[in-house]
């Protein structure tokens, strides 16, 4: 199957604590194609660490294991920090959540970006400056060559949330694993980043993985749906039927969620079962 | 119960003028949960603040409770409004329990039976006896919300404002929290306004809503024009399309 990028098999994450382990995912499997693929859950469920887990940036107290951890046939579970070289960044990359942690404060948009084409693409700073600014361009940024002289300070939260994710996309990964991109942003900034993602997928094939929260703007643009409870995968739907889903925990997160479209008096308050641990 | 016409915040910064809030008019009826929705710099949340004598405002008239507001504000005027702010992790006193915070309003008001009503105030918003002698790093997100909010309803005050009281919470925590401010709000006959950059959670919690932009009103709706589309202004139906989630440009 040549249109499988990812596959894992079995994956558990564990970090040790003073009174013994803590399980932060716990048998997860999926596969991933060039497809829309969601991640949600609420926090402490697992769903960034298992992000992190794929590109190999858990802290070196984590401890991986898994049947299967391939991408493209390539065993990640047992890659030198050199082969990861080779992985991140043209191959599969990861757009972090909030851009005022992410990006490097002493250091501008510009040589951030074209950092990336110098590393990734082997461009000269001439060839590199011409594609970071395209690559904002791309991004929705208005004025690119103004952008390129700035610092991070100097940017609204959802420009900082594109220039991210053309630092990331300027590579042109063929899997792109996004964290939460859009929860620092406004909802009609939001949508304007989902495009630019959305025809990435589209046009060139990409793989995306989307970590969220947010139920309505996961089931509105994935094209699959995980469900994540206490590090496990509770539940896989396709998205648009979310909102049919059969795991309980699922339809309590849509119940809890109010609504544009219908008027509740109460929410549903999520009760947790122990059996879903099981 | 409140009145505002006219209202104007200027903020200057360095040799900049920034206009936050620009002409802003409404009046809120008492009982009634008032919503503001609106995108970040849209001015929302300083129109609380201007109600509240936080920031320095101008207008042709601000009235709280039937009264003219002062600027400088009394103990007295003070105590008819309180405020619960959108990160109970900033808004709590990380060296104080939860005991030490919820008297502290008690105090200054010269109140009396401290110790029953600190107990009442807890067990209103659903937290244990054995919270009261914590510290906020000991409480879970939505507990020290819990606790934000009992701070602000144990002077009993006529009216509540909410700055996005639920936006940093997960939304299982987030059903629990409104669940409970509507619940307080009927057994308190509280008047609320509530600000918020999400339209659902506005929707469901509030009567008539407020569209800000640029710090300037848009228009105000009641939520039940709101769920149905009915609504005059471009922003507001764009704002709305976007809140229903993503779609697809052909």
């Amino acid at each position: 199957m040549s249109d499988t990028l990812l596959k894992v098999d079995d994956l558990n994450v564990t970090y040790p604590t003073r009174t013994g382990f803590t399980h932060a995912v716990r048998n997860a499997s999926f596969t991933l194609g060039r497809e829309r693929l969601g991640v949600v859950g609420e926090s402490g469920s697992g769903k960034s660490t298992m992000g992190r887990a794929l590109l190999g940036l858990l802290p070196r107290s984590a401890r991986v294991t898994a049947k299967t951890l391939a991408y493209e046939g390539t065993d990640l579970l047992n890659l030198g920090e050199r082969d990861w070289q080779h992985m991140r960044g043209r191959r599969m990359s990861m757009v972090m959540q909030d851009p005022k942690y992410s990006l490097n404060p002493v250091k501008t948009v510009g040589q951030q970006v074209s950092e990336t084409c110098r590393l990734q693409l082997k461009s000269d700073g001439k060839d590199a400056k011409r594609r970071a600014l395209a690559m904002l361009e791309a991004v929705q940024i208005r004025d690119p060559d103004l952008v390129y002289g700035f610092y991070p300070h100097q940017l609204s939260g959802g420009m900082g949330q594109r220039v991210m994710i053309a630092m990331m996309l300027v590579a042109e990964p063929d899997l792109l694993i996004a964290d939460e991109p859009t929860s620092a942003l406004d909802v009609t900034v939001q949508n304007e980043v989902l495009r630019i993602l959305d025809d990435l997928v589209r046009e060139r094939g990409m793989g995306l993985i989307m970590i969220s929260h947010n139920l309505t703007m996961v089931s509105s643009f994935c094209d699959r749906v995980l469900i994540m409870y206490a590090g496990r995968i509770v539940e896989e739907c396709r998205a648009a039927d979310l909102h049919n889903a059969r795991h309980p925990y699922t339809r309590a997160l849509v119940a809890a969620t109010p609504s544009l479209d219908a008027r509740r008096e109460e929410l549903a308050t999520v009760v947790r079962d122990p059996e879903w641990l099981k | 119960m409140i009145a505002i016409d006219g209202l104007d915040v200027t903020f200057h910064v360095k040799n900049r003028e920034i206009r936050a809030v620009q002409g802003v008019s409404f009046e809120v009826a008492a009982g009634e949960s008032f919503g503001i929705v609106g995108e970040s710099g849209s001015g929302k949340s300083t129109v609380l603040k201007a109600i509240a004598g936080l920031v320095p405002s101008i207008s042709r008239r601000l009235e709280v409770d039937g009264q003219e507001a002062a600027a400088r504000r009394s103990r007295a005027d003070r105590r008819k409004l309180q405020f619960v702010f959108q990160d109970p992790y900033a808004s709590l006193h990380p060296r104080k329990t939860v005991d030490d915070i919820l008297r502290e309003p008690l105090e200054i008001h010269r109140e009396s039976d401290i110790d029953a009503r600190v107990g009442r105030a807890l067990s209103d918003v659903g937290l244990l006896p054995i919270h009261r002698y914590r510290f906020p790093h000991q409480l879970s997100g939505g507990q020290r919300q819990r606790v934000a909010i009992a701070r602000a309803l144990i002077l009993a005050p006529p009216i509540l404002l909410l700055d996005e009281p639920t936006s940093a919470l997960d939304v299982s925590v987030q059903a629990e929290i409104l669940n409970l401010l509507k619940r307080l709000r009927a057994s308190y006959s509280l008047t609320s306004i509530l600000v918020s950059h999400d339209l659902a959670v506005v929707a469901h919690l509030c009567d008539r809503i407020a569209i800000m932009q640029f710090g300037k009103l848009i228009e105000i709706v009641t939520a039940e024009q709101l769920r149905d589309g009915d609504v005059g202004a471009d922003y507001t139906r764009k704002l709305l399309a976007a809140s229903r989630g993503f779609t697809r440009v052909a």
